[in-house]
């Protein structure tokens, strides 16, 4: 077993005709880790995975997956990814087992198994009874499982997942979840992309911030809430016009006070303790909410808070 | 098995759910044409055209033309889906396949229903007499090269467009004017010259010619090497075109 990263990327960049996508990343991926690319639409997060997936050349860096050579070993590459893109690319008028077959051939699979892992796949998303079919009126979790399903139809070492969740409804966000787990379990590499940080969270070991094409930064889910936020945070909403004039006397409480039009977030270690002090200093918000620091928070300092289109 | 053979059974297993309506429709619109051209018109063509009965003498121009207009069918909407409604060219370039096996697994698809469209055409019409010589055998693979010959730039063209209405222009504007005036229901000598040169840049008037050569038993007006250099040319430029586009959309 050697411990050689999976995925390599030094200076990667990904360049189009008047703009920079990816500007330089540098990025490792183990074997059997789950990696997390996290950014706001247009951080170049879509671009890293098909740079990753082979099916677009870097423009200038180096890249080796699984120890090749994207530019000259591509098939070779592809034929041990999966892939799970983010718009569905489905055959509709196909059956759902008949997407798992079809495709598996493109991997020089045999009919035979094709047919074999096709009736495992649909069992692990739980598809069986769908599974003769077509694709065309199933709903978009089921669709999604099923895109899952055929990016493991080559028991693939990586498997990519460009935004797993986006667009499905809470039920079928978590059985995807669910599933997503399972593979990670069984030891298999996920490389994803998201902007949803409880999906960060709850499936990533290790992830990197993107923004603007570059990382801002990388760790643990835990690790990066620890750095770039508090603990707990605090927020309070105030019924007068503008919070601003609150933030003053809040100056002092934990770590940092961030001002938003509609509240304020204090960023402390003990959520009870700063709460309690808030009320010492005869302060009366009319809501407060104190809660674990979350990804979220990471994100929004990181990124900003301005709405990126 | 090739990874180009792959995509192309990928092709025929799709085919499955759609060959009724669309074996139906490609053969039964020559089929008609022919009746209603051959057998009606015909019988006000008196003596024929160059010494053969009408009916026999527009049969190999409108085999021809079946091919060339199940090529374009084969090319132009399917290829448009796949990038734009369907999307599963990208999911074909995901897997170990490159753009090339994409290519030339579809475009051997759209070969195979030219041909098959091509080899009903031809039994029927084995069957109405109008077969002059053993020759008619090589109408399968002419037919294939003036399939491939529109097929492979349509394929360029399909991968070049983001709105179906440029492939409603490519029908109006070079399929219905090619197979009107390349030789298939009237000898291209009596079109003014402007027009004949036209018929002679276009790739149709050429499978015309071969066909009527080969089913007459008679000499092309062309070179037989002529014709078929031509008719490569536009199959090799188109096949270069097309992995070109393709490669621009599915790898950048």
């Amino acid at each position: 077993m050697n411990d050689e990263p999976l995925i390599h990327a030094r200076g990667l960049v990904k360049r189009f005709e008047g703009f920079t996508a990816v500007d330089g990343i540098d990025v490792d991926v183990r074997r059997g880790e789950a990696f997390g690319f996290l950014g706001p639409n247009g951080a170049g997060k879509s671009s890293t995975m098909r740079m990753i997936g082979c099916v677009s050349p870097p423009s200038g860096g180096v890249l080796r997956i699984l120890g090749l050579d994207p530019l000259r070993d591509g098939p070779a590459i592809r034929a041990k990814l999966g892939v799970c893109p983010q718009l569905d690319n489905l055959d509709t008028e196909l059956t759902v087992r008949e997407n798992l077959t079809t495709y598996a051939r493109f991997f020089g699979i045999s009919r035979k198994v094709a047919r074999r892992r096709a009736d495992e796949l649909i069992e692990f998303v739980q598809l069986t009874e769908r599974a003769d079919s077509k694709v065309e009126p199933l709903s978009g979790g089921m669709k999604r499982r099923l895109t899952i399903a055929r990016a493991l139809v080559n028991e693939p070492e990586i498997v990519l997942l460009d935004e797993p969740t986006t667009g499905l409804d809470p039920q079928a966000r978590h059985l995807v979840w669910e599933r997503l787990f399972r593979l990670k379990q069984q030891g298999v590499t996920l490389v994803l992309t998201t902007h949803y940080m409880d999906e960060a969270e709850q499936l990533c070991d290790r992830l990197v911030v993107m923004d603007g094409g570059k990382i801002v930064a990388e760790g643990s889910p835990r690790a990066l809430i620890e750095r770039y936020s508090s603990r707990e945070v605090v927020e309070l909403r105030f019924t007068a016009e503008s919070q601003e004039s609150f933030a003053d006397k809040l100056t002092g409480i934990g770590e940092r006070v961030e001002v938003l039009p509609d509240r304020i977030l204090l960023y402390v270690s003990n959520g009870d303790d700063a709460v309690a002090e808030v009320h010492r200093r005869a302060l009366s918000p009319a809501s407060v909410l104190a809660r674990r620091s979350s990804l979220e928070d990471v994100f929004l300092h990181l990124t900003g808070r301005t709405l990126v289109d | 098995m090739s990874a180009t053979g792959y995509v192309l059974e990928y092709h025929l297993v799709n085919y499955r759910r759609t060959w009724r309506s669309s074996a139906l429709s490609s053969f039964v619109l020559p089929l008609l044409t022919m009746l209603g051209f051959g057998v009606g018109v015909g019988a006000y063509v008196r003596g024929g055209i160059g010494g053969v009965p009408y009916l026999d003498w527009m049969v190999p121009g409108l085999i021809a033309s079946t091919a060339v207009q199940t090529a374009i069918g084969e090319s132009s909407w399917p290829v448009f889906s796949h990038f734009e409604w369907l999307r599963s060219y990208w999911a074909q370039a995901a897997a170990p396949l490159r753009v090339g096996n994409i290519v030339g697994g579809h475009l051997a698809f759209a070969m195979v229903r030219v041909l098959t469209s091509v080899l009903a055409f031809l039994l029927v019409t084995t069957a109405f007499g109008t077969m002059h010589s053993w020759w008619a055998l090589t109408v399968p693979a002419i037919g294939a090269l003036v399939g491939l010959a529109v097929a492979a730039p349509t394929f360029a063209y399909a991968a070049s467009i983001h709105s179906d209405s440029y492939l409603a222009i490519l029908f109006r504007l070079g399929l219905v004017p090619m197979s009107l005036f390349s030789g298939v229901f009237f000898p291209v000598e009596s079109l003014p010259v402007a027009l004949r040169a036209v018929a002679y840049a276009l790739p149709l008037w050429h499978g015309v010619d071969l066909t009527r050569a080969a089913t007459l038993g008679v000499a092309p007006a062309w070179s037989i090497p002529g014709h078929l250099v031509y008719l490569a040319a536009w199959s090799v430029a188109g096949w270069l075109l097309a992995r070109h586009r393709f490669a621009r959309r599915l790898v950048e």
